[in-house]
């Protein structure tokens, strides 16, 4: 089982980004499962989502307390949470940001400028840059899900082709 | 079709093939999404159903009333505070045997305002006359609300039923959903003491205590008999769309020498902890209660029993450790776990297990620790 | 809105015929659907104006009742007085209930009258939100509040709708504070429909009733009706009562069609001279006692009621 927990902000999209990625996984013909962490609905406040994939029915509801990947769409979370606590040895952070962490301590590392890519593609609902639908390009690059799947998940749930373009932009953007 | 959805929409899902005539509701969270979702259906044409937007809960359970009794299928839903609040229609809607189908997304009460999931809600219900069942997942909240449907409506029950899930742990999260063509699996509706108005009758009037009396028994005998045809309606439903449910869903029962029962979504999570345990050579088994109302006869004997109650009787104790005590005459590990959607893990169900003291209640994370 | 348009053609036409043909009580049909073996009590008004309700809704029609008088004026199980369904409810839950029948009989293409027959108490205290609910959703059903001014089938405790100064159990020296203004409360809900009706006119409430079911949407009707025991008078004074109450001004007989106000018959003359108002306090025992100070506030809010509907029928508002 794969675990992976997003930390975003409220509006940012990170709750979205979940469900997109556990239908991608879905329709690579694995078992998903996403599950937002909810508080009271605030705009701004940090929020984690959970998404577990696996070859196997998952049965577990819990959160997730040993992520194998933790995606971080705003870097400014990091002053307030400690994102990477419980990151299992050998896992994945990933962020949104032009830049690497300063400190990975052997954990591996990787970082698209998804707010840059949403920008250049005009997607900005309600002042807000759309993250959650580059994110899964660059998810698919990680080899978490594939392209293909990313893109049907993403036509299934909006109907703005950006939002394609946006994921496959980061797609290319990724270094691995 | 096959798709994902979270627990609200599969009921949406469920409510929109089994085509109520009328549907009235109050949003509430976690149960909102179910309203949304309904609402859209209405308004794009999908669901050809009358939505009433109610002004309180009380006011969805009598509008469901008087729509039920006029003589069409009738859904609502809620949770929490709100089915608190419709409390004395809930009671009237079994009393006027009136198949409603409410899909209830169990959740904590206040003080202090709290969202996230327990079963208290559902359970202080427990006396009025509805049939209740639990599920554990998105898939099951869609079939258990199909079949809520033909069950309450058959003539042997005529008593509503309560489809209830976990709030947020299941509501809101997505899972796989294969929806069903139902075909012929729902028969129109059919309420014999629908209102006519050709044959002109009193509803619910002035009534002495021995016809009172029977009416009653009358109810209870409608529960017991809805055994039977809760069993008929599973059956048939396992035959036309491959799935299967029964009262309880047992999980490695069959050698067990310790079982934990434990109701939604903490039941399927428990299935996780048996295996860890299984792995370390513990002969332990899960029974996932399904069905609280009418509750069903359960094989645990000669087993260590540990019951996890997401709820609590005050002054009392937890209501499922009790239920089975009461209906089996064994003492239980009572462990009080998830009240207001306090984070439980497999880890943690393993260790209820590991540490059980039979006949003894612990409040996990709080007396467990004194 | 072409809904609206028709109805209001087929108020019109209604209103011609009904003129025309209902002008005395013996054009009043002869059926029954309040039968004589109804339980209430000794020259009870509001058995005498369901009675009424009934000849002019006809037999496709179904009562939805909240506990209230007419919960044992109906009769008792397995018995009942009335030859229309009768559908019991509990206390808060009329207005919404029929929210949902009128609903279903929609689903259904059913022309069934929903009828709601209410007491105050249900109507003015506890089923005030359902009401409001229903009005505000455009619920197509009639609701109608009998005001016998207090619980009167738990033995007269205090309503909102008790007046100023009137005994009831729980207001042993008087009640303190005004009658709650229903009728205000229900036009700021638009509805297409309203009007005032007492028991002692059958002939007006009958026409009333058969106008409110020809309109499409919420319609209300709020009567007057005077009760024996409750309001302390001997049991054939009934009808003298309730003319006392609009000859005084106290109760005043309107209807507003789709925001149109009309003043009717009776209450024209009394409007305009209003008997004492100490003949209808001082024949019942519930103002015994009353001082002069509360009998000067009553006198003063009959007077207010009276200037603000000629203002509002003048279209002087």
């Amino acid at each position: 089982m794969y675990e992976i927990r997003i930390h975003s902000r409220g509006g940012q999209g990170g709750v979205t980004a979940a469900k997109l990625l556990a239908l991608a996984a879905f329709r690579d013909g694995k078992h998903a499962t996403a599950c937002p962490f909810y508080g009271a609905e605030r705009r701004g406040a940090p929020v984690v989502s959970f998404v577990r994939i696996d070859d196997q029915p998952i049965k577990v509801y819990s959160q997730i307390h040993e992520p194998d990947l933790v995606i971080v769409l705003d870097t400014s979370i990091m002053d307030v949470v400690d994102v990477l606590q419980g990151l299992k040895d050998g896992g994945t952070v990933f962020l949104n940001s032009a830049h690497a962490l300063e400190e990975c301590n052997g954990t591996c590392c990787r970082h698209v400028d998804l707010t840059g890519i949403a920008l250049a593609q005009d997607l900005v609902v309600a002042g807000s840059p759309i993250l959650n639908t580059p994110v899964l390009g660059a998810l698919a690059k990680m080899g978490i899900v594939t392209l293909p799947s990313v893109e049907q998940a993403i036509q299934e749930m909006f109907a703005d082709e950006r939002n394609v373009k946006a994921a496959k932009a980061a797609y290319e953007e990724l270094k691995v | 079709m096959l798709t994902i959805a979270t627990g609200n929409k599969a009921v949406a899902a469920a409510v929109k093939a089994a085509r109520p005539g009328v549907i009235a509701a109050y949003p509430i969270t976690p149960q909102t999404e179910i309203v949304e979702q309904i609402a859209d259906y209405v308004t794009d044409g999908d669901l050809e159903s009358r939505y009433i937007p109610v002004e309180s809960e009380h006011s969805a359970m009598a509008a469901c009333i008087g729509a039920s009794a006029g003589g069409v299928r009738t859904f609502t839903a809620t949770s929490s505070h709100g089915l608190l609040y419709m409390h004395e229609m809930v009671h009237w809607a079994a009393g006027a045997r009136l198949p409603i189908v409410m899909a209830n997304v169990n959740r904590a009460l206040g003080p202090g305002w709290n969202t996230w999931a327990e079963h208290t809600d559902a359970f202080s219900q427990r006396d009025t006359g509805w049939l209740q069942v639990f599920v554990g997942t998105v898939q099951e909240a869609y079939d258990a609300t199909l079949m809520a449907f033909k069950i309450a409506e058959n003539e042997r029950v005529l008593l509503p039923v309560m489809v209830n899930q976990d709030g947020f742990a299941l509501s809101h999260i997505m899972q796989s959903l294969e929806t069903v063509e139902i075909g012929d699996f729902l028969p129109p509706f059919h309420l014999p003491h629908a209102i006519d108005t050709e044959n002109p009758c009193g509803y619910g009037p002035m009534t002495g205590p021995a016809d009172y009396f029977r009416f009653r028994w009358d109810i209870e005998r409608s529960m017991r008999d809805a055994r039977g045809v809760i069993a008929d309606v599973e059956r048939e439903f396992a035959e036309r769309f491959g799935r299967t449910y029964g009262p309880t869903e047992d999980y490695r029962c069959e050698d067990a020498d310790v079982v934990v029962v434990a109701v939604g979504t903490l039941g399927k999570e428990a299935e996780m902890a048996i295996d860890r345990l299984r792995d370390e050579g513990v002969k332990a088994g899960s029974m996932r209660l399904r069905w609280f109302r009418p509750f069903p006869d359960l094989d645990l004997s000669g087993r260590d029993v540990v019951v996890i109650d997401r709820d609590y009787s005050f002054g009392f104790g937890g209501v499922v450790a009790h239920s089975i005590r009461s209906k089996t005459g064994i003492e239980p590990y009572s462990v009080i776990a998830g009240l207001g959607g306090q984070e439980v893990t497999y880890n943690d169900i393993a260790d209820f297990v590991r540490n059980r003291r039979p006949g003894e209640e612990t409040w996990f994370g709080v007396s467990d620790h004194v | 809105m072409s809904g609206n348009r028709i109805a209001k053609l087929s108020l019109q036409l209604m209103t011609i015929i009904e003129e025309r043909s209902v002008n005395n009580l013996s054009a009043i049909p002869k059926e029954e659907y309040l039968y004589k073996c109804t339980s209430a009590c000794a020259g009870c008004s509001s058995s005498l104006c369901l009675r009424y309700v009934l000849k002019a809704a006809g037999p496709d029609s179904v009562l939805v009742v909240p506990a209230c008088c007419t919960s044992v004026i109906q009769g008792m199980y397995p018995g009942t007085a009335m030859n229309v369904p009768v559908y019991n409810i509990a206390f808060a839950a009329a207005a919404a209930c029929a929210s949902g029948m009128s609903d279903a009989f929609a689903t259904l293409g059913r022309e069934t009258n929903v009828i709601v027959y209410a007491g105050d108490g249900g109507t003015v205290d506890i089923g005030i939100q359902a009401l409001s609910g229903a009005f505000e959703r455009g619920t197509n059903f009639l609701y109608i509040c009998y005001d016998n001014e207090a619980y009167g089938n738990t033995g007269m405790q205090r309503s909102g709708s008790t007046p100023l100064g009137a005994r009831t159990t729980t207001t042993p020296g008087g009640k303190p504070t005004a009658k709650k203004d229903l009728d205000r409360i229900v036009e700021a809900h638009n509805p297409p429909y309203m009007a005032t009706a007492c028991s002692a006119y059958p002939l007006d409430l009958y026409k009333k009733v058969k106008k409110a079911l020809s309109i499409e949407g919420p319609k209300f009707i709020h009567i007057l009706a005077p009760c024996p025991p409750g309001w302390r008078y001997p049991t054939e004074k009934t009808v003298e009562m309730g003319k006392l109450a609009v000859k005084t001004a106290q109760w005043i007989l309107y209807e507003r069609e789709f925001g149109k106000l009309t003043i009717n018959g009776p209450s024209k003359a009394a409007m305009k001279k209003p008997a004492p108002l100490e003949d209808y306090i001082k024949s019942q025992g519930r103002f015994k006692n009353l001082s002069p100070e509360i009998f000067d506030l009553m006198r003063q809010q009959v007077e207010q009621n009276i200037q603000r509907l000629s203002r509002e029928e003048a279209g002087v508002c």
